[in-house]
């Protein structure tokens, strides 16, 4: 196990193993810079588990329920979710187009004993290169490509046939402008200015819509609702103004 | 560290997936059994040899479990065990009294008739309690147990967590769980003050026999020095739970058996006919003490490390056991979500799920003290009519009754007699 987790961080120069250890602690600093992802996370991992056991009929009391599910995690960022999905026995390979995130979640995966591969690669080229995975996972991410019906594209062929697709992303209302960039980035400063450009938020009409015309079969959306009373998120059926996720199937 | 570089991965690398909690009273095992059930590795530490865990003798220590805790006994498999040793408390008998003069006319009156769930709770001898622990534990094979050494180090840092053993021996995990007593040195290794006060009371415990039965009825007498409780055992014995100044209370402790039950029986009264002790008798300082924080990195406390309580209501192993509880719960659902269950976040879910909950008890019961420990007329006037008027109000009453069975709050599943 020591090797096979070692493995990744001999492509690291050990001089700058103390700066990406440094920047994974902010990562998973759970008051820090990305405080809203950490406040998130529980209630995007109750849906990714539930829609994953769901479909490959798997007993999320078992241990390691997801081993032998190969699981992709498209913008994996510092790995905040393709940690929980390794930790629950999935092989899984993490992606991120900025190639700063790979170290630093190569050092906080090896902190945490868990074996991920992690890739800086786009969806588009490990389509090209014929990977094949159970599981796609696409988390705030769609907002952020250049062109997202060519990146929904890339991301159906990644999937086996009966694969699942599992979309999160920002509603394009006055609500969400109100909520995702003057409350998040302006008001709480949670984001930093301009992480999100409200032009390029998405419906889940036009997701749903998307999704089709990438050649996946939508089966399910939910919002991501935030209760600034419990201070927590939650999942609602209704509720999809602001942060909503989504779940496919390739035929 | 001659390559600062590398040492902190490599160090953490070596962290194994335990879950090392540190005491093995009740607490600690029931969080072990808990853990150890939905698929946790575990082991439990604590200092005393494994004979003496295991000395059986009558001692004249019980608990009053509350219904709910009772509950997450049979959730863990322990109250099979020990159900037929247990004497259900189904009345409790609430009086302001003083030495000598009898009951005043305004008493409460609880009846577990009154709600639907069952009896208020159960009174076990720690005995049959430690015993049926110790044998799951070591039954259970997700549980290591080691016995007779003493944590003498620990170091947590940000992914996981190392203890030293007295003799040498280093032991890492994920986790890391003080649930060594009120005087707990995990926490303090931890660098977590406390805050409490002592009180100028002493709670003298013992066991007695007595002639008549007690038909399961659970009695406290307020008196001015403290209160009395008389707690139903097994057959005709009963606990009793007394609390004096502590100057009267090492006074009395200091006499020989006849002159103790020569002290108690003006207080206690004649209604269980002759009475003679049984067993040893304990004495316990009594003070609060609640720690500022229940977590620290890769570290949570439960029960009296957490929170020690002044014993009035008989609510310090119950508030224990709704740690435990909670804190299994936090983390199997965190661990079912892949969420690492030793990260700030998990354990900040428990820490916001007690310490509300435990400081207001704290607080409760230490107003409730100062209240009725009291020989002010006013005060004396003001806490009969109180009483009376809570007796002859049945929503009220069943609140009390709810509230004495642990029914109120925000339950975790073991204590619905769930499982997680």
């Amino acid at each position: 196990m020591v090797t096979e987790m070692q493995a990744p961080l001999t492509t690291v120069d050990p001089k700058e193993v103390a700066k990406f250890e440094a920047m994974a602690a902010e990562w998973w600093d759970p008051t820090g810079k990305f405080k809203p992802l950490h406040m998130l996370n529980p209630c995007r991992l109750d849906y990714l588990t539930t829609q994953i056991a769901g479909e490959y009929d798997l007993d999320l009391t078992a241990s390691q329920p997801f081993a032998g599910l190969r699981i992709l995690d498209i913008g994996c960022g510092g790995g905040l979710l393709s940690e929980p999905m390794a930790r629950l026995g999935a092989d899984v390979v993490g992606a991120d187009a900025a190639e700063g995130n790979i170290p630093v979640a190569q050092v906080h995966a090896a902190q945490s004993g868990l074996d991920i591969d992690y890739r800086h690669v786009t969806a588009e080229a490990l389509a090209e290169a014929g990977e094949q995975f159970d599981v796609v996972l696409n988390m705030e991410v769609v907002e952020h490509v250049a062109d997202p019906l060519v990146f929904l594209t890339a991301c159906k062929e990644l999937l086996k046939p009966g694969g699942l697709h599992l979309c999160s992303t920002i509603n394009r209302n006055p609500k969400s402008y109100m909520v995702a960039i003057v409350g998040a980035e302006v008001v709480m400063r949670w984001l930093p200015r301009g992480t999100h450009d409200w032009a390029k938020f998405i419906t889940p009409d036009e997701l749903y819509e998307l999704l089709s015309n990438a050649g996946l079969t939508p089966v399910d959306r939910k919002g991501f609702v935030f209760n600034p009373i419990l201070w927590s998120w939650s999942l609602s059926d209704r509720d999809l103004s602001v942060n909503y996720v989504t779940a496919s199937l390739k035929p | 560290m001659d390559n600062p570089e590398h040492a902190p991965i490599l160090k953490s690398m070596t962290h194994s997936n335990e879950i090392l909690i540190v005491g093995g009273g009740l607490n600690g095992p029931a969080l072990a059994l808990a853990l150890a059930q939905t698929g946790h590795h575990v082991t439990v530490i604590d200092a005393l040899v494994e004979k003496v865990r295991k000395n059986a003798a009558f001692d004249g220590r019980s608990y009053a479990l509350a219904l709910t805790s009772q509950r997450l006994l049979a959730a863990i498999g322990v109250w099979s065990q020990i159900a037929d040793k247990a004497q259900a408390m189904l009345e409790i008998k609430v009086t302001d009294g003083h030495a000598g003069s009898g009951p005043s006319p305004f008493f409460m009156h609880f009846d577990h008739a009154e709600i639907e769930e069952g009896p208020m709770g159960y009174m076990v001898e720690d005995r049959y309690l430690r015993r049926a622990f110790l044998e799951l534990i070591e039954a259970e094979t997700n549980i290591t147990q080691i016995s007779g050494k003493t944590v003498v180090d620990q170091q947590l840092d940000p992914t996981g967590v190392s203890v030293t053993l007295g003799d040498g021996q280093v032991l890492t995990g994920r986790l890391l769980i003080g649930s060594d007593g009120r005087n707990s040195g995990t926490a303090q290794r931890a660098g977590i003050k406390r805050t409490g006060w002592d009180y100028d009371q002493t709670a003298l415990v013992c066991a007695i026999d007595h002639e008549l039965p007690h038909n399961g009825i659970a009695h406290q007498f307020f008196m001015p020095p403290g209160p009395l409780a008389i707690l139903p055992l097994p057959g005709n014995r009963s606990s009793i739970v007394w609390s004096e100044r502590t100057a009267t209370a090492t006074q009395i402790n200091s006499l020989d058996d006849a002159g103790y039950l020569q002290a108690l029986r003006p207080r206690f009264g004649d209604f269980l006919g002759e009475i003679s002790l049984a067993g040893k008798r304990f004495a316990y300082p009594l003070n609060l003490t609640i720690a500022n924080s229940f977590i620290a990195d890769r570290m949570a406390l439960v029960g009296d490390a957490a929170h020690g309580m002044h014993p009035i209501a008989g609510q310090g192993l119950n508030a224990g056991l709704r740690d435990v509880a909670a804190l299994a719960e936090v983390l199997t659902l965190a661990g079912r979500r892949g969420e690492d269950i030793g990260s700030p976040l998990v354990l900040a879910r428990y820490q916001q799920w007690r310490r509300f909950d435990t400081a207001s008890l704290a607080m409760a019961t230490d107003v409730f003290n100062r209240l009725f420990s009291n020989d002010n007329p006013v005060l004396r006037v003001g806490r009969d009519l109180g009483m009376g008027l809570v007796n002859a109000l049945p929503g009220l009453r069943r609140g009390f009754i709810r509230e004495a069975a642990g029914l109120s709050g925000d339950l975790p599943s073991l204590m619905t007699g769930r499982q997680i």
